[in-house]
Order: C-alpha cells, then sequence, then structure tokens
C-alpha cells in the first residue's frame, strides 16, 4: 500500500462518522427541529452496536442494533420537544447528557472485551485494482452506506413530493399545517431518521473505527456533525464536501507533524477547525443564498391550533 | 459546548455523591478524574489506587470520585465542591489541575492536597509522580531490538514535560541499541480521544514505523497496531488483552501504594507536604510480562530493569546531547532532577520540533 493510499484511506474513516451523523440531522433540521442530541444518539449507538455484536458475534446485527438504539434515543426527544413541547436546546442538551451517562453504564460491562469488526468489502478483482482498488472498491460497507445516503437525502429533498413537504414543514409550519399536513407527524419521522444515522454513527465508531467499547468514545464527534450541517447551509453535497474536508485536515495534520515539518502541533490541531470556519465565511458572503436554504422555523415548536 | 456539558455533568454527578456521603466519622477521600476509569489506561490505574485505599482501610477511610473532569476552571469548581462536602484528603490526578489545586487548597487550609505530576507544593498540597521515563528507557531498548525499518511512532497527549522526558529516554535507550535509530511524533493534543489516537497510530504507521508507543490514556492505538501487524507498547496499564500479538510489554503504573500510604498519614496526623518522584525501585513504576520477542531481548530488557530499579543505571547519563547538538550532560554526569522535572527540550535523533 502506498503512502498517498493509506492517507486517503484514514481520511476516508476520520469522515465517515461525521458524514453520517450529519447527514441525518441536516434532514432534521430541514423539517424545523434544532436536535442537539446527536452526541448522545451517537454514543448510545455505540455502545449497543458493541454490545449486540459482541453478544451475537455479528457485526451486522450490532450495526442494527446500533441503528434502533440512535432510533428510540431521538425518539424520546421527539416526545420531549414535539409532544410534550419543551424547549429543543435544553432537551438536545438532556439527551446529550443522558446519552453519555446512560452508555457508560449500559457499556460498564463491556469495557476491556474484544470488539466485532466491521469486514472490508472485497470484490474480486476489482479490490485488487492498483492505486484505487481498495480506495473505491474495498471500503467498509457503511462508507458506500454513508455516500448513498448523502445522494438519496439530495435527491428527496431536492426532487421529490416528500422533500417537498419536509422543507415546506421546515419553512412555515404553519402553512404547512394549513395545507393539510401533519406537520408534528412529518417532525417525528425526520427526527427518526436523524436519530437512525446518529446511531450508525456510533456504530461506525465501535465496529469499524477503533472496534471497542471506551466510556466516551464519541470524544465530541456530535459536535463537530453539528457545525458541519450550518457550514454545509443545509445542502447535502456541501455537507459531504464539508465531512471530508474536515477529516483532510485532520488527519494531514497529523501526517505534516510525522513528517517533522516544525509546525506547532496545537496549530495543526485547530487547522480543521480553521479551515471550517473560512469556508463558512466565503460561503456566507453570498447572504441571499444562505437564507433560502435556512429552515424559518428551525427550532420552534408547533402546537396544531384544533 | 463540549466543556459547558462536561461541566455540567460533573456538577451533577458531585451533587448525586454529596447525597451518598455519609458516616462522618470516617475520613473522606476525594479523586478528581482526566478521564473515565473505564480507560484501561491512565485514570483506570488511579481507580484502582482508590479502591485500594477502600479495601485496605475501608474501616477508618471512604472515598469518592469524579470522573471525566477538564482541565482548567471546571476543575477547581470541582475540587472546590469536594472540599466543601468534607474531604479531609484531595488526589487531583493530571498535570493541568496543578493552579486549580493550589487556589482550592488556598481556601480550605485544613485539606490535604495530592496533586499529581506537578511542580508547585504549598502547605497542605504535597505533589507526586513516577519516574515513568524509565520504562520508557526499557522499550526503547526493546524497540531498537524489534524494529525493522528503525523508525518508532510517539503519539503524545501534550508537549509538557513529563511527555517529552518520556520521549527522550525512549530515544535514549534506543540508541544504545541502534545509534541511528529514528523518532517520529505526533501529538494528539488529547489525553483521551480514541480516534484520533488510532488516526495518528495510522498516519505513523504509514510513514515507516513499525513500532507505536503512545503517551496517551486509550488503548486505540495499541489495536491499531495489532490490526496492521506491527509492534506496540501499552501505557499506564497492562494493555496485553487487547493486542496479544503486538504487544511487547506494558508500563504499568502502580498508585495503590503510595495512595494507602498518605491516607494512613492523613488518620495518623502525621501527613506533611512532600514531594514524591518514585520509580522502578519505589515500586512505583512496574514493567509488565515481557513477550512476543526472542529470548535474547526478554534478557537484555530484564538486565537493564534490573539494572535501573537497583539505581545502577540512570536513562539520563551522560553523555546527553541536545536535538540542537549541545551537551546537556558530560560523560560521566547525569541530568539533574530540576532539569528532568521541566524538560522542554529534545534530544539528539527525535524528527520533531517543540
Amino acid at each position: 500500500m502506498s503512502p498517498y493510499e493509506a492517507i486517503l484511506l484514514t481520511i476516508i474513516t476520520a469522515s465517515t462518522p461525521l458524514l453520517l451523523a450529519a447527514i441525518g440531522e441536516l434532514v432534521v433540521e430541514r423539517s424545523g427541529v434544532l436536535n442537539l442530541g446527536i452526541e448522545g444518539m451517537m454514543v448510545m449507538g455505540a455502545v449497543c452496536g458493541f454490545a449486540a455484536a459482541h453478544v451475537t458475534g455479528s457485526a451486522w446485527l450490532g450495526v442494527i442494533a446500533a441503528t434502533f438504539a440512535g432510533i428510540a434515543t431521538s425518539l424520546l426527544f421527539g416526545l420531549l420537544t414535539q409532544t410534550l413541547m419543551t424547549n429543543q436546546v435544553a432537551t438536545g442538551l438532556a439527551i446529550t447528557l443522558l446519552g453519555l451517562g446512560l452508555s457508560g453504564l449500559i457499556g460498564s460491562g463491556f469495557v476491556g472485551l474484544p470488539g466485532v469488526k466491521l469486514a472490508n468489502v472485497s470484490i474480486p478483482w476489482l479490490s485488487d485494482l492498483p492505486y484505487v482498488g481498495r480506495l473505491i472498491f474495498g471500503q467498509d460497507p457503511l462508507v458506500y452506506v454513508s455516500i448513498a445516503l448523502t445522494a438519496a437525502v439530495a435527491y428527496t429533498l431536492n426532487h421529490t413530493r416528500m422533500g417537498l413537504i419536509i422543507r415546506a414543514v421546515g419553512q412555515n409550519h404553519a402553512s404547512a399545517h394549513a395545507l393539510g399536513y401533519r406537520v408534528v407527524a412529518v417532525r417525528y419521522a425526520c427526527i427518526a431518521f436523524g436519530g437512525a444515522t446518529s446511531g450508525l454513527a456510533g456504530a461506525y465508531l465501535s465496529l469499524v473505527y477503533t472496534p471497542q467499547w471506551i466510556e466516551n468514545m464519541t470524544a465530541g464527534r456530535g459536535w463537530i456533525a453539528l457545525a458541519l450541517v450550518v457550514f454545509s447551509t443545509w445542502l447535502p453535497g456541501r455537507l459531504a464536501a464539508g465531512a471530508y474536508l474536515f477529516g483532510g485536515v485532520w488527519i494531514l495534520g497529523l501526517y505534516a507533524q510525522g513528517m517533522g515539518v516544525g509546525i506547532p502541533s496545537q496549530l495543526l490541531s485547530s487547522l480543521p477547525y480553521v479551515a471550517t470556519i473560512l469556508a463558512l465565511v466565503i460561503i456566507s458572503t453570498n447572504r441571499r443564498l444562505s437564507l433560502i436554504n435556512t429552515p424559518a422555523s428551525l427550532g420552534q415548536g408547533f402546537v396544531p391550533d384544533r | 459546548m463540549k466543556k459547558l456539558l462536561t461541566t455540567a455533568a460533573s456538577i451533577a454527578l458531585v451533587s448525586a455523591l454529596s447525597i451518598s456521603a455519609v458516616a462522618a466519622d470516617k475520613l473522606k477521600v476525594g479523586f478528581i478524574y482526566i478521564g473515565p476509569p473505564g480507560d484501561f489506561g491512565w485514570t483506570y490505574q488511579h481507580d484502582q489506587g482508590r479502591q485500594a485505599i477502600d479495601a485496605r482501610l475501608g474501616d477508618h477511610a471512604e472515598t469518592v470520585f469524579v470522573e471525566n473532569v477538564p482541565e482548567g476552571p471546571d476543575a477547581e469548581r470541582t475540587i472546590t465542591r469536594l472540599a466543601r462536602q468534607g474531604a479531609g484528603l484531595i488526589f487531583t490526578t493530571s498535570f493541568g489541575y496543578m493552579d486549580p489545586t493550589l487556589n482550592v487548597a488556598a481556601k480550605f487550609p485544613d485539606v490535604k492536597f495530592e496533586h499529581a505530576t506537578g511542580y508547585k507544593r504549598t502547605d497542605n498540597v504535597s505533589t507526586y509522580g513516577a519516574r515513568f521515563y524509565e520504562g520508557r528507557y526499557v522499550i526503547g531498548q526493546i524497540a531498537a531490538k524489534m524494529s525493522k525499518s528503525g523508525v518508532a511512532g510517539y503519539i503524545g497527549s501534550f508537549p509538557i514535560p513529563e511527555v517529552v522526558r518520556g520521549i527522550n529516554a525512549f530515544l535514549l535507550g534506543a540508541q544504545t541499541v541502534n545509534p541511528d535509530f529514528k523518532l517520529k511524533v505526533v501529538w494528539a493534543n488529547s489525553w483521551f480521544d480514541p480516534g484520533r489516537e488510532a488516526d495518528a497510530a495510522k498516519v505513523l504507521i504509514s510513514q515507516g514505523a513499525d513500532i507505536i508507543t503512545q503517551h496517551t490514556d486509550s488503548t486505540a492505538a495499541v489495536q491499531v497496531a495489532e490490526a496492521q501487524g506491527v509492534y506496540a507498547f501499552g501505557q499506564a496499564s497492562d494493555m496485553a488483552a487487547f493486542a496479544p500479538n503486538a504487544l511487547l510489554t506494558s508500563i504499568i503504573d502502580n498508585w495503590a501504594d503510595y495512595y494507602v500510604d498518605r491516607t494512613q498519614a492523613v488518620l495518623d496526623g502525621s501527613w506533611v507536604s512532600t514531594d514524591t518522584f518514585g520509580g522502578m525501585d519505589a515500586n512505583m513504576v512496574q514493567m509488565g510480562p515481557f513477550v512476543n520477542m526472542p529470548a535474547d531481548v526478554k534478557a537484555m530488557a530484564e538486565t537493564t530493569t534490573a539494572a535501573i530499579t537497583s539505581g545502577e543505571l540512570h536513562p539520563f547519563a551522560g553523555p546527553v546531547y541536545k536535538q540542537d547538538g549541545s551537551l546537556a550532560a558530560a560523560e560521566g554526569e547525569v541530568v539533574d532532577l530540576g532539569t528532568l522535572l521541566g524538560m522542554d527540550w529534545y534530544v539528539k535523533g527525535v524528527d520533531d520540533q517543540l
């Protein structure tokens, strides 16, 4: 394996959990809900995925369990914010705290146990191609899932009736309600989708990235995913670009350190954030474009008037 | 944001602990951890020490701990809470708790404080640390023997003296076997981020390192080494279970005896502010089993360990050259303790700049 291949593989591994968590949150925010509980849903996915994979010996069952753990956590958020009308910001933070604590409790019996790694895809002949073989045809399956999800979300939001309804609910929930759409039901569905992808992102950490369970292993990735959604101005294509930009700068920073280039490591560690902020500033110079995609009802609860 | 959350979490945890705190006649011993006790590294070993107090002095002392406390102002609040709740002895177990510990100690003159790996003391603040660099010297020698490429990768947390000292000791050990041995350093700028530690290990391996060692707290790097077929060393705790084929040995921190002694001292009323810097001789630094290596390498490692334990060999015995070529300790001299504790320079041969 050539060094350039190794770098690209590491970049993809570093970026995929960010992309997975962020693509779900993008849909959630497009429907007008701000869920700050990504970190909590991710870490619940990580622990349940690891536990299921360890008990059954099947990484795929782990992935499924992680998805359902994410959905379950997100539905708790949905129940609180959509039905019981709690404040979305406070509830999201509470979900993160709950997830970090509860996952530690669930995972206490699984610390230090050997993990099950989700096997990489291997297509005869194609995966052995020089240079591009492992990069394009030999990744772990969740990488392809993350890319397929991004494409599916982009298509659904822009080219289908369902996407139109989601956007309408996020832009102006009163109008959407007046038109006869079930605002709360649409938001529940979007929240559950966000939970599912956050759970997948967690599974990526505990079944692919570092196949083990360690308390608090998400280490703030949920917050980076949240920032990426804003960075992308709620556009899936930009979101993918942002996730890979962040992962790329992150890994290249480590790489530069290993080369001994003599740039202070603290500066290199801050580069992904600096790059993201710079990109954000450049993008938001076009104010009109940013405003078009910003969900106008973001973070506001909706009580249907009967 | 994350910091805010962790603070909220730690405050919530402290409040929860205060409810369970009973039995006022027992000495309450508080611990502040930088990570979770389940990290199987640094915090895990401190927690083993805490449990030793419960096991050996359980009739006279009880322990409480707060995990995942970020370094900085949040630490000060958490330490204050522990002191207010009546803890008579508080162990603050990370370098970055230094100033918070001193600030709180000034407000609670009757409470005894023990700060790990720091260098500032007052009448009620002791410092303690272990000479981990002795273990680093041993694994450096093993690395140089086992490496085919002659390049090792070192994952550092933060460029503080304790970590720099470990890097230097590792390379000095390696150079006794192979004078041209190369060391690449990558800083994770975090004590605990398994993903980032794994990334760093992958990057180092792709740059030709076939030995990975780390001064961070999780087992991620060791697992990457296992997956990619290179060698690794355990840090702080015996990590053999995570890399049965890749792990050569581990440097194990043993805090249990020290914690029990200091708690006993408070119970006896004989506690005074001191500075402890124990190594293999005091059993504060232990080596794990030497495995996955030929008999001659194992014999060499055992001989070196014995020589350091008896005091016959000092890892920083001269001649020691700094990175810029200047002499830090001449032949027959040893780098003095003050320089070791404040070490802010690399020895010759490190492929990195501070």
